[in-house]
């Protein structure tokens, strides 16, 4: 028997049926056609499918589609496009961060959700946000410098009164 | 065409623009916005996803294989067996070195593991659920699984016959040959090791072993055969070897090359596990039974049932002088390649004849043996056997150097083989960096700097270790340099961008030639009707020959560039050069690349199409004693030194600082080179601290990234770099030569060679777990732990 669910992708609604069964992973690539999520392991170990649910990074292997009912998800094609880069992508890009590229949307998604709560991590505060993500290509060197590069570039493009009153986390 | 058969020296001696420049990858920009094609994401109309049932026992004759209740479940669109693949193929049996391999099992099972049936439905869900209504009964046979108790086996055989490919000529003579699990035997013999054995004041002899590993490449491998009527066909495949896949299905199918068309995305990772047949071969052959589009896509788990990293057993014997010179070395080593030879038998050979390590040994005898047993397949694996050999060569080496207290770095260099001497092959080599790699580590790790050796429950160490490779050949590039109608240009070339960079550095070579930006240049994706052949993306060999091929197209193409060019400027063709995108003569006149092609086809139309083969020379080594002139086209060295942390309590090692170091010839693009060097150095960090199969008979029990741990970024050390050590293969484009596996060589035995600094400690079996290491620690006091491993 199939849900009726409605959930919020990339701002855009989507409402219809699923099968339960459904992981949101496999709802946001064969339903919805949004295949920059990426499946590696298929038991939450690798992190090449972590998307934000409702803001918080998520591995959309370990959900099912119905229990994102009424959440907002955003998936890498949320995060920027060519034209609009968000500065973790061009960071990825600038620095070397990435080599086949598998893991790359999961880690764009997971240093995102980082820098939203934390705009100036330390390099262990990085290595802890990504550290439920798997890189089998780079050594992870280039993949810190890239976020410690999208980190700077965002507090730049902040005005500086904004920063004032920041959480210190 | 331009075919160069012999290595060229350099001959433009101009200053190069666009070589050494750390560009971004060309290919990236789609990577981190999501938009990068995988075959991963490919659907077809009317498609069918296929999920294969696998033996669950590790060698056995098929007794009932009842596919009745997969077959009756609503939904379930065929269920497919061995009988009937050999109704379309009469032997269906294939590999690049031996023709052993079933597209589905026949008669018997070899291995825990092995597909011997596939349900097929529009939903792989269905498809799933059909696998596993499918019964078998097996009458189980006896089993082997250790490399040298199968070499050594008397009753128990894991194929009655071998069935040698016919590729290769030093296997013709396996033919046939029965009772016997020893695929391949390969000796080299270099003077008399006996000899020196005799004239040495010191002998050491030591078995290091090493154990079967999985690539874990993040996208797994995947595959789509589509049928194009019923005498052709298309394999959509997350392939290193497109060229291969055609050849063989093609060969398997009965039909000319022109009838079967393989083509590739980007693939999320290789090191390996995506060569050969792996999936192609099976797709192909459900596409055309059930006349419908076929997809399978393995799960992780089941690639840990596909192929894997050859486990081994290595026995090192060496004859020193008290002068700490090395001058006889004798090497043992067996090749555990599982049910099926795969490409083991070239693994035993090739990287066979470099066990006694980059040194210069007077007196050499080496013996490999590719050994078939009852596990999953082994084959090609980063480094291609290498790691293997180094480890024991260079844990053999310090044991050595520090029992003859002699400084290990010292002790290496003193014994390095240099330019102009001759390699166990008799090989003279050439353009090969290994001193200057040394002195470069020496430098970078301040190798001499006192340290802090640490007390009580932390000690702490340094260790180094060198590892050198030969490039696999003779192989064969192609290369075709496309100049469009409004000058734009594409380079179509069969090397298979896995993540190493290949399009970015193939672009930059043309780009070189032609005064192009790279950026403005597109690469052409591997598809067999479209790109010409290519051996395949492995061994590092694409940028020395791939680079060659494009370089030489890119020359060709240029010539006919300037000819016209010269008609538009009235100026002599061999006069002009071509830069900033432009054909410039002499007196400063110039064209763009673009005006040039409307000035020869008076429209914005045609093409300037230049095409490049290159194949570098070789000579078999002679059967026997395994001596060669010509070896390889190159060779590759890597040194890493490493420092260690152990805790005495718990025998947990915490490696601090990983410093790589290799030849690479000229950079062409030091930010993606490195990537590669440090990529490489921390893929083997997991192969030397956590990464290995376990089995129970046969059965692998740890089949999933949650219990089989590759290093996630908490393991990193802190301290990571690589270098470049000065280097130049005249033969490479301007000086290149391959980089994808040298950061792996020497991790394993520089990070045991560390432990040993701290603790005094030797191990001789990969990976260093903390068990392990404990283990080790403990029975070094006399006071070993029960239940010993």
């Amino acid at each position: 028997m199939k849900h009726s669910i409605s959930v919020t992708v990339n701002g855009a609604k989507w409402t219809g049926e699923v099968e339960p069964r459904t992981l949101l992973v496999y709802f946001l690539r064969d339903t919805l056609g949004l295949t920059g999520t990426h499946v590696g392991c298929d038991t939450s170990s690798c992190g090449a499918c972590t998307v934000l649910l409702d803001g918080r990074s998520v591995k959309s292997c370990t959900l099912l589609a119905v229990q994102a009912d009424g959440a907002s998800v955003t998936t890498i094609e949320g995060i920027g496009d060519a034209e609009h880069l968000h500065p973790v992508q061009s960071a990825f890009w600038e620095e070397h961060g990435l080599q086949c590229g598998y893991c790359t949307p999961g880690m764009i998604v997971s240093a995102c959700d980082l820098l939203q709560r934390n705009p100036d991590p330390t390099e262990d505060e990085i290595r802890a946000a990504i550290s439920g993500n798997l890189c089998r290509c780079t050594g992870y060197q280039n993949i810190v410098k890239a976020v410690q590069h999208a980190a700077a570039a965002m507090r730049a493009a902040k005005p500086a009164r904004e920063r004032v009153g920041a959480p210190a986390d | 065409m331009s075919t160069r058969v012999d290595p060229q020296p350099i001959t433009e001696d101009r200053p190069t623009v666009q070589i050494g420049r750390s560009i971004p990858r060309l290919e990236s920009l789609e990577k981190v916005t999501g938009e990068t094609e995988y075959i991963h994401h490919l659907r077809l109309p009317h498609m069918l996803y296929g999920k294969i049932f696998r033996s669950s026992v590790a060698h056995g004759r098929i007794l009932k294989l009842d596919t009745r209740a997969a077959r009756e479940l609503p939904g379930v669109a065929a269920v497919i067996t061995g009988a009937d693949v050999c109704a379309l193929i009469p032997e269906p049996y294939y590999g690049p070195a031996f023709h052993d391999q079933p597209v589905l099992a026949i008669d018997k099972v070899r291995y825990v593991g092995e597909p011997v049936a596939v349900a097929l439905s529009e939903d792989p869900h269905l498809a799933e659920h059909a696998a596993n209504l499918i019964e078998a009964e097996y009458e189980e046979l006896p089993a082997v699984f250790d490399e040298v108790e199968a070499a050594a086996a008397t009753d128990t055989f894991v194929h009655d016959a071998l069935k040698p490919a016919g590729t290769f000529p030093d296997l013709k003579h396996l033919q046939g040959r029965t009772k016997t699990n020893v695929a391949l035997d390969f000796s080299l013999r270099h003077n008399d090791a006996e000899r020196g054995f005799e004239q040495a004041d010191y002998i050491f002899e030591h078995v290091f072993r090493t154990p079967a590993a999985i690539h874990a490449a993040m996208e797994p491998i995947v595959a789509v055969g589509e049928p194009r009527g019923s005498s052709a066909v298309t394999i959509h495949t997350s392939s290193q070897s497109p060229s291969f896949v055609r050849t063989e299905v093609a060969r398997l199918l009965g039909w000319p090359e022109n009838h079967v068309r393989v083509r590739t995305a980007f693939l999320g990772g290789g090191f390996g596990a995506k060569l050969y047949i792996k999936l192609e071969a099976l797709v192909a052959v459900l596409a055309l039974l059930v006349k419908r589009p076929v997809k399978i896509a393995l799960t992780m788990e089941e690639q840990f049932y596909t192929i894997t990293k050859h486990a081994t057993t290595v026995r090192m014997k060496s004859g020193v002088t008290k002068a700490g010179k090395v001058v006889a070395r004798r090497c043992e080593a067996w090749w555990n390649g599982g049910a099926y030879a795969d490409i083991g038998p070239r693994v035993t050979q090739k990287s066979g004849f470099t066990a006694a390590g980059p040194y210069d040994i007077e007196n050499v005898s080496l013996d490999s043996y590719a050994v078939y047993t009852n596990l999953p397949p082994a084959g090609a694996f980063r480094g291609f056997g290498i790691p293997q050999l180094v480890w024991a060569y260079e844990s053999h080496t310090d044991i050595i150097a520090r029992e003859l207290e002699l400084d290990p770095l010292e002790f290496r260099r003193a014994n390095i083989l240099r330019n102009g001497r001759p390699q166990a092959t008799g090989t003279i080599m050439r353009d090969t960096a290994t001193v200057e790699v040394l002195d470069t580590l020496e430098r970078a790790m301040d190798w001499k700097a006192p340290r802090d050796p640490g007390d009580g429950n932390v000690r702490r160490g340094r260790g180094v270790a060198i590892g050198f490779k030969a490039c696999i050949a003779p192989t064969t590039s192609v290369a075709i340099v496309n100049i469009y109608g409004d000058g734009s240009c594409a380079v179509y070339c069969g090397t298979v961008d896995m993540g190493q960079g290949s399009d970015t550095a193939m672009a930059q070579i043309a780009a070189e030639v032609l005064g192009l930006d790279p950026r403005a240049i597109s690469v052409i994706h591997p598809d067999t009707d479209v790109t010409p052949y290519d051996m395949a993306t492995l061994g590092s060999r694409s940028t020395f020959h791939m680079g060659n091929a494009v370089r030489l197209a890119a020359l060709d193409a240029r010539e006919k560039l300037f000819i016209m060019a010269g008609k538009a400027l009235g100026c002599d063709p061999g006069l002009l050069s071509a830069a900033g995108g432009c054909v410039r003569a002499p007196d400063g006149r110039q064209l763009s690349v673009g005006e040039v092609i409307k000035s020869g086809f008076l429209m914005q139309a045609g093409n300037l199409i230049g095409s490049g083969s290159f194949r570098p020379t070789y000579t078999s080594p002679s059967h026997g004693d395994g001596q060669s002139s010509d070896i390889t086209p190159f060779w590759m060295v890597g040194a890493v030194g490493a420092d260690v942390e152990v805790d005495m309590e718990t025998g947990h090692v915490r490696v601090t600082r990983l410093v790589s170091v290799a030849d690479v010839g000229t950079v062409i693009n030091p930010a993606i080179v490195t990537r590669q060097l440090n990529g490489g150095a921390v893929m083997q960090l997991g192969l030397t601290m956590s990464e290995a199969l376990r089995f129970d008979h046969g059965q692998v029990t740890n089949a999933s990234l949650a219990d089989y741990k590759i290093p996630g970024i908490l393991d990193v050390p802190a301290e990571i770099f690589a270098e470049a050590a000065p280097g130049c293969q005249h033969s490479g484009p301007f000086g290149a030569k391959g980089a994808g596996e040298t950061g792996t060589f020497a991790v394993s035995p520089a990070i045991a060679n560390a432990i040993h600094d701290a603790t005094g400690v030797r191990i001789y079996d990969l990976p260093l777990t903390p068990e392990v290491v404990y283990r080790a620690l403990r029975a070094a006091q006399h006071n070993p732990l029960e239940n010993e491993l």
